[in-house]
């Protein structure tokens, strides 16, 4: 990778089209969701006042060091996965900082903000929040066996660790897509997207009726603002590299965002329809159906 | 002052003996602050704009009037189409309903739970019992004027208000907010003493620090 400083800007560029794409369909999944509750629901802008009001608060009250850290490095997660993707394919201005190694770096970004999250909302010292960061982290190491299973089958299929590449050699019309050429490894790359978008039935985590909130109880203000900024970047940093090494990537911005749509309306829909786990449902449920699916999908890729 | 409160020696893990004073080590005693409103204006009105338009209100249904928020969250009423919405926690809520009469008991939650909410917050009396006691105004253990406890910016009155009474005083209290006119967080921390002294001569068993931050 031959780095050129103009390239910070080309990023930012595209985090800020990024993270109001993820803002815009933030609001539009919660209006269709209380339609399909029967209300009319909130304005599609909504998350935009709420993150302007949360950054606007005047007081705010810290527990430490980590209390701070958390948020920061919840929200660097979500950059790391972005920044190291490249968006549109082939162009020179939204490439990002991808390089040969890529998808091994963004693996590490996708657990290393659940981390961060967990030391933060520790040191808030609200027993809620200790509940939340116990059944978030087995349920995320639970979920991350199978999204890693999925990426390494990609790569292995492809026999590339580079984004880019593998990309590139999906192009040329949807036959070329992974989902055509190793279907198995694409079923299992959805089901564990399931698990990576903090939806339905997955959402325990933050389940607002039995643990208020979960980790981020004690968070508030302009620490809210970040992690409600990250709530944005991060599921569509995810959406853009599962396009990528699914679904052939995009090289221009309406198929990407096109692309993004459909993809994310995937854990949206069966949000809507499935109810929520219970977290010991939820693990058993990763490691009795998606685990076997995994080394299935692997050893299919592998000898077949 | 409850026994877990007080100062006590404790043995450690380590066999080692240190003194724990709780209120001292658990809590902060610091008092509240004057936050002042942004000095440039139109910043301000920007972000008081925000704030009018993402009312955050705590789910703390603290008398019977918190029946009436109920259908303020379902289809029929559905408040969440003018940018109200109901957190769990009081740390990210901004809008405190104290729904009808507040019992003795009651108000020291309330009080912990309106100190622990960030500012600039705001607090609306609903029902004709935070006015003036209501049907409860000998009550012994109801408080019968909400002011004196806590900085109301707005009351609905009525017993009970109706939802859609509920929404024109959330219309009204965005307007105020917008004007500017909602400084209830700076007036509790400026009369600080003034609540204090009121809120202690109603809880007797006083077993929290002055300000709960």
């Amino acid at each position: 990778m031959d780095f050129k400083p103009i390239q910070i800007l080309y990023a930012l560029w595209s985090f800020s089209i990024i993270l109001n794409i993820g803002l815009v369909l933030q609001g539009i999944v919660r209006k269709i969701g209380a339609r399909v509750g029967r209300r009319y629901g909130i304005r599609f802008y909504q998350p935009y006042i709420d993150i302007v009001k949360n950054y606007s608060l005047r007081s705010s009250i810290t527990h430490g060091v980590m209390f701070y850290l958390g948020p920061v490095f919840r929200l660097t997660g979500g950059m790391g996965v972005y920044f190291f993707t490249p968006i549109i394919y082939g162009s020179v201005y939204f490439g990002n900082f991808s390089f040969a190694g890529d998808i091994v770096l963004v693996l590490y970004f996708i657990f290393f903000g659940s981390l961060g999250m967990a030391l933060g909302a520790g040191e808030g010292g609200h027993p809620y929040s200790a509940i939340g960061v116990g059944r978030g982290l087995a349920q995320v190491t639970a979920a991350e066996i199978p999204l890693v299973m999925a990426i390494i089958g990609v790569a292995m299929h492809y026999e590339s660790l580079s984004v880019t590449e593998i990309v590139a050699a999906q192009q040329g019309g949807i036959m070329n897509w992974t989902l055509m050429t190793n279907p198995l490894i694409t079923i299992l790359g959805l089901i564990a997207f399931l698990g990576a978008m903090m939806r339905s039935p997955f959402d325990v985590v933050l389940a607002p009726q039995e643990i208020p909130i979960g980790p981020p109880t004690e968070y508030h203000s302009s620490f809210l603002g970040v992690m409600q900024t990250n709530r944005s970047v991060f599921p569509m940093a995810k959406t853009v590299l599962f396009v990528n090494i699914f679904f052939g990537g995009a090289t221009n911005w309406a198929a990407m965002i096109l692309k993004i749509f459909l993809l994310y309306m995937w854990p949206v829909v069966v949000g809507v329809v499935f109810p929520r786990f219970r977290v010991d449902q939820s693990i058993r449920w990763w490691y009795k159906y998606a685990l076997p699916l995994g080394v299935v999908a692997i050893l299919v890729t592998q000898y077949f | 002052m409850k026994e877990e409160f007080e100062k006590r020696i404790v043995t450690g893990p380590d066999g080692k003996q240190f003194e724990v004073d709780p209120m001292k080590d658990y809590f902060c005693e610091d008092r509240p602050q004057v936050h002042q409103p942004n000095s440039n204006t139109v910043i301000e009105k920007f972000m008081n704009w925000a704030r009018s338009e993402s009312l955050w209100i705590l789910g703390f249904g603290t008398g019977c009037g918190a029946i009436e928020m109920r259908p303020l969250m379902t289809p029929r009423f559905d408040a969440y189409r003018y940018g109200i919405q109901w957190r769990p926690t009081p740390r990210q809520a901004n809008v405190f309903v104290i729904s009808g009469y507040l019992s003795v008991k009651t108000l020291k939650r309330v009080v912990r739970s309106y100190e622990q909410m960030q500012g600039p917050k705001y607090v609306v009396g609903l029902g004709s019992c935070t006015i003036n006691g209501g049907m409860y105004w000998d009550s012994y253990n109801t408080i019968n004027r909400l002011d004196y406890y806590l900085p109301v910016d707005i009351y609905i009155a009525g017993c009970m208000p109706r939802p859609e009474s509920l929404l024109a005083g959330f219309e009204q209290l965005k307007k105020m907010i917008k004007a500017g006119e909602c400084e209830g967080q700076n007036k509790y921390a400026e009369n600080f003493d003034w609540y204090k002294a009121n809120q202690k001569k109603i809880i007797k068993d006083w077993d929290m620090p002055d300000y709960n931050w």
